[in-house]
């Protein structure tokens, strides 16, 4: 069943580049009519599977021992879930774009085809294959619909994606060298026994191949000039969805994969002594780099961009904890993220830029958004609360289990970490009041009075009020029943190889 | 039969071009004297493409290992299969020119286009020293003439002279390393060659004809350090013309690699010629294409680098290995063909072949402009085009292979990273076509006899792409 979500994507994205030239109110339509479709198969899924479920399994190229699997497991339920989440409001998001419509939401339905493909995949070739095409739609739509400096944004972005996915690339080859040739299964080559030497360098090889995707300090830079230079969709995707594709790709491949690379080296150079070290501290880098970054921008995006960087840091030191905690904390988390970072890209791009046609927070500041658009204003706030971890919304929960699983192996990583945290609270609160709340130039406007400066903005849409309200339904459902999501994690993620839940021991 | 009996035999398809090329210098000559250019031009090409069809016909019917001349000329399954992809690529190459309008002597062209094919087909199925270089200066002195065929552009003379002054001195550097290989082995025979090799010790001899033996077929390959004609003669050349060296010439001269590989091979230095040039042509390739601004000279430059790929399958030296390095050298060089298509529709429209001709064509032809996205991204090997399995398979080739132990995955993250690279430079391309506003407004019309090809090329890239094992069953393991 949950194939079809990636069949009637890239269906959808043919339908719409062929035959919707010129109908924008049709391509409209149908880019709605397949994301809602897909995330209906991906709802009936989530809430009527359970465990490891085969879906498709076909010969595709026997010589090379290359099958066309597709299965599902909790963790990909939930991130196809996230990506009909993120599908859906994306559309809506996009509504009021009109240049070149069919070809936007033709690129767009392909990205997010590739993105179903990539959670579903149970072959290393097929997942390959979904992976690298979600790069070259992701250009386009930052190139051709993109905001500031967009044809730099969208280059570096897609040479990024693109050299993580040759080094994955390589990695793959390599062990699908090593263990013989005869076939690239994902459960298939879990049970070969690399050799441990091998796994030292395939692992911190294909992992930060995916890495880079996820945003991972230092490799994060194109993280947030793309995100700000994508229109209102691409960056809610971007962020909500496709650096998932690196976190997952951490967990499903590198990690599953060469397990062992996760072990201790022998030796030790400033107290790191193994990758999962080094990453971890790379992790906790980026969490309070990113925070301490987004605190002092003066372009709204770019705040978010930074913020997601952060954000993005607490899955990877989730995944780095090795324990069944600290795992179902970072998928939980990219859950959480994902519809989040939607959410408050889509406040900033689409709700308060396309009225205000600024997104500098000091003039921002001068127009007293919380009156003259107090949707907006309410909006964030909520969106805010929730992404700096208020307990009720679905960051609180995953960052709670990131940082307890983290405790027990990295306490003083755990520790800055948390700080990392604190800062999220102060930058959003800092963004929120000179966004919305700025009292400082009340009193020149009291004093001027008589001059009408607060001009009316057009009505928010009912597209933009459906996409708000899917998105904040969702966060609180999960922050308030985060068991939904957690029975569907944890038993996939005790089925992961038994090093990666107790801290590398055997 | 007798030994000429079984020659004639088995060069049918060579002989059906032959004649196909009288026949049109007779009817361009003769009967068509009076009319006009175009109609000159399409009535040649239309014979030439059915002379080629014809021959590929005969390939089709007559499958099966033959070998005459006690193993001058060879026919088997890979044979064919280079063989009948050089011939649909000659017919691709006819057709997309009918309209490109560079020479009065529509005749002259096409009869050399199948001279130059009848040349290739010759060096995919020679196993001699002798018929290796016939065949090969029989190519080479064809599309000499060809490039040079604009006879009103200075480019395509310089282009030409370019090409026939390293042609020259490459042929000769190779025959002289042929005279030394014949010296130390006593036979011009291939299979012969690797027997002798493999028991003879290493002398400084060996070592300078092997070394000589790549300068030649470096040449022909366009791999660093023998490349430097390729780019001014993409330049220069008539778009089919340039289309042809790009395609057709390529893909023998890859079969031809592999087969002289095989002699080669047990004498150590030929593998490690092969490494550097691989190497030098991978780097070097890449990064001169991220500063071009001419578009064939993007295709130029690119088409060194994926000869470097290439190279490294044929230094692998395994059936798998050769397998992959001639379904990449035959899916290339489809691929290829379609972007030239593409662009000589563009030049024949701005008049140039810079980045800047191509802004805006996805408003001007959504259509041509679609298919230079498939074009240019299966040369980028991004999925789910042909180029990236066609890679993914080579690579994995090389990296099970014995001989390549100690360097193939090195040389496999160089070319990983290199074709990481390369993504820059096509998207410059793709950017003007489909990011940059289109500087004329106006609609881009294109023959329709031209565009239904090249979608059907584009479609060909992406079902082989989606369904490699076709190619794998076209051309089995020998």
């Amino acid at each position: 069943m949950l194939a079809w979500t990636i069949y009637l994507s890239f269906g959808g994205a043919l339908l719409i580049a062929f035959f919707a030239q010129g109908r924008p109110q049709l391509a409209r339509w149908l880019a709605l009519l397949t994301a809602v479709g897909g995330l209906v198969i991906a709802g009936c899924a989530f809430f009527t599977q359970a465990g490891m479920t085969p879906i498709a399994d076909a010969a595709w190229i026997p010589a090379m021992g290359i099958r066309f699997t597709l299965s599902a497991d909790g963790i990909s339920r939930v991130l196809v879930l996230l990506t009909g989440f993120a599908s859906v409001a994306g559309v809506l998001f996009s509504w009021n774009i009109d240049h070149r419509v069919n070809e936007f939401f033709g690129f767009y339905l392909a990205l997010i085809g590739g993105v179903y493909g990539v959670f579903l995949s149970a072959d290393l070739f097929l997942f390959f294959v979904f992976y690298e095409i979600a790069i070259v739609p992701k250009y386009f739509l930052i190139a051709i619909w993109g905001s500031t400096r967009r044809e730099y944004g969208a280059m570096k972005l897609a040479l990024y994606s693109f050299i993580g996915s040759a080094m994955v690339l390589v990695g793959l080859l390599a062990a699908y060298a090593v263990s013989g040739g005869h076939s690239l299964n994902l459960a298939t080559l879990q049970q070969y026994p690399f050799p441990v030497s091998f796994q030292m360098w395939a692992f911190p090889l294909v992992f930060l191949g995916f890495a880079i995707l996820a945003g991972m300090w230092p490799l994060h830079t194109w993280a947030p000039t793309g995100h700000v230079a994508a229109p209102t969709a691409a960056s809610m995707l971007l962020a909500g969805v496709v650096m998932k594709l690196g976190a997952y790709g951490c967990l499903r491949v590198a990690m599953t994969l060469f397990p062992h690379g996760l072990d201790p080296w022998g030796w030790s150079f400033l107290g790191i002594g193994s990758w999962r070290t080094l990453f971890a501290l790379l992790a906790v880098i980026g969490i309070v780099y990113g925070a301490a970054v987004a605190l002092i921008q003066n372009d709204f995006k770019f705040v978010i961009g930074y913020s997601s960087v952060s954000h993005m840091g607490l899955v990877l030191l989730g995944l780095m904890t090795l324990s069944q905690i600290g795992l179902d904390g970072a998928v939980l988390q990219m859950f959480s993220h994902g519809i989040l970072a939607g959410l408050l890209f889509a406040t900033v791009g689409r709700i308060v830029y396309e009225r205000t046609h600024t997104r500098d927070l000091t003039a921002l500041s001068q127009m007293h958004l919380s009156r003259t658009l107090p949707f907006a204003a309410w909006l964030f706030v909520l969106a805010g609360m929730a992404s700096m971890g208020l307990p009720g919304f679905s960051g609180f929960i995953a960052e709670l289990q990131v940082l307890i699983g983290a405790w027990t192996s990295f306490p003083v990583f755990t520790i800055i970490a948390g700080v990392g945290i604190v800062v999220g609270v102060a930058y959003t609160w800092r963004a929120m009041q000179k966004a919305f709340f700025s009292e400082s130039s009340a009193i020149e406007s009291a004093v001027a009075s008589s001059v009408p400066t607060e001009h009316t903005y057009e009505p928010i849409t009912w597209a933009e009020k459906t996409g708000v309200i899917l998105l904040l339904a969702a966060s609180l459902a999960v922050g308030l029943a985060p068991r939904l999501l957690l029975d569907q994690i944890t038993p996939a993620v005790l089925a992961l190889p038994h090093t990666l839940l107790t801290g590398g021991r055997p | 039969m007798n030994a000429y009996g079984n020659l004639l035999s088995i060069l049918w398809p060579e002989s059906i071009l032959e004649i196909a090329s009288l026949a049109i210098l007779v009817a361009d000559l003769g009967f068509m004297r009076r009319a006009s250019s175009a109609a000159r031009m399409r009535v040649a090409s239309l014979l030439g493409t059915m002379g080629v069809l014809i021959s590929v016909a005969w390939l089709m019917a007559h499958t099966g290992v033959t070998a005459v001349m006690g193993g001058a000329l060879v026919t088997n399954s890979s044979v064919v299969a280079a063989q009948v992809g050089i011939l649909i690529l000659t017919a691709l190459v006819l057709l997309l020119g009918v309209s490109v309008r560079f020479t009065r002597n529509p005749g002259e062209y096409v009869a050399l286009v199948l001279l130059a094919t009848t040349g290739m087909l010759l060096v995919a199925a020679a196993r001699d020293l002798l018929i290796i270089f016939v065949a090969l200066e029989l190519l080479s002195l064809s599309l000499y003439v060809l490039s040079a065929f604009s006879k009103d552009s200075a480019a395509s003379a310089e282009a030409a002279l370019k090409y026939y002054l390293f042609g020259g001195m490459s042929a000769a550097f190779m025959l002289f390393g042929f005279s030394y290989l014949y010296g130390i082995t006593g036979t011009t025979n291939l299979n012969a060659i690797a027997a002798s090799l493999t028991l003879a010790p290493l002398t400084p001899i060996t070592l300078v004809a092997l070394v000589l033996v790549a300068v030649g077929l470096g040449f022909k390959v366009a791999a660093v350090p023998f490349h430097l004609w390729a780019p001014d003669t993409y330049l220069g050349a008539p778009t089919p013309v340039a289309a042809l060296i790009a395609s057709g010439s390529k893909v023998a001269s890859f079969a031809i690699l592999i087969a002289v590989t095989a002699a080669l091979a047990p004498a150590w230095g030929w593998t490690e010629t092969l490494l550097w040039m691989a190497g030098a042509s991978i780097v070097l390739g890449n990064l001169s294409a991220l500063v071009q601004s001419s578009v064939r000279r993007i295709l130029a430059y690119s088409a060194i680098a994926h000869a470097g790929y290439m190279l490294l399958g044929i230094a692998a030296h395994t059936i798998a290995s050769n397998q992959a390095v001639l379904i990449y050298a035959l899916t290339y060089a489809l691929t290829t063909v379609g972007a030239f298509g593409v662009v000589a529709i563009v030049e024949r429209d701005a008049g140039s072949d810079r980045l800047d001709a191509f802004a805006g064509l996805s408003a001007r032809n959504p259509l041509l402009a679609a298919t230079l996205l498939v074009f240019l991204l299966s040369l980028a090997g991004i999925p789910p085009l042909v180029g990236f399995w066609v890679k993914f398979q080579m690579f994995a080739a090389v990296l099970r292979a014995p001989l390549a132990a100690s360097w193939g995955i090195g040389m496999v993250i160089l070319a990983i990273a290199g074709s990481a690279v390369s993504l820059y430079y096509y998207l410059q391309v793709l950017k003007r076509a489909w990011v940059t506003p289109a500087l004329v407004s106006s609609k881009l019309a294109v023959p329709r006899q031209e565009l239904v090809l090249l979608v059907l090329v584009a479609i060909a890239v992406v079902l082989l792409g989606i369904f490699p094992s076709l190619l794998l069953q076209w051309i089995p393991l020998v």
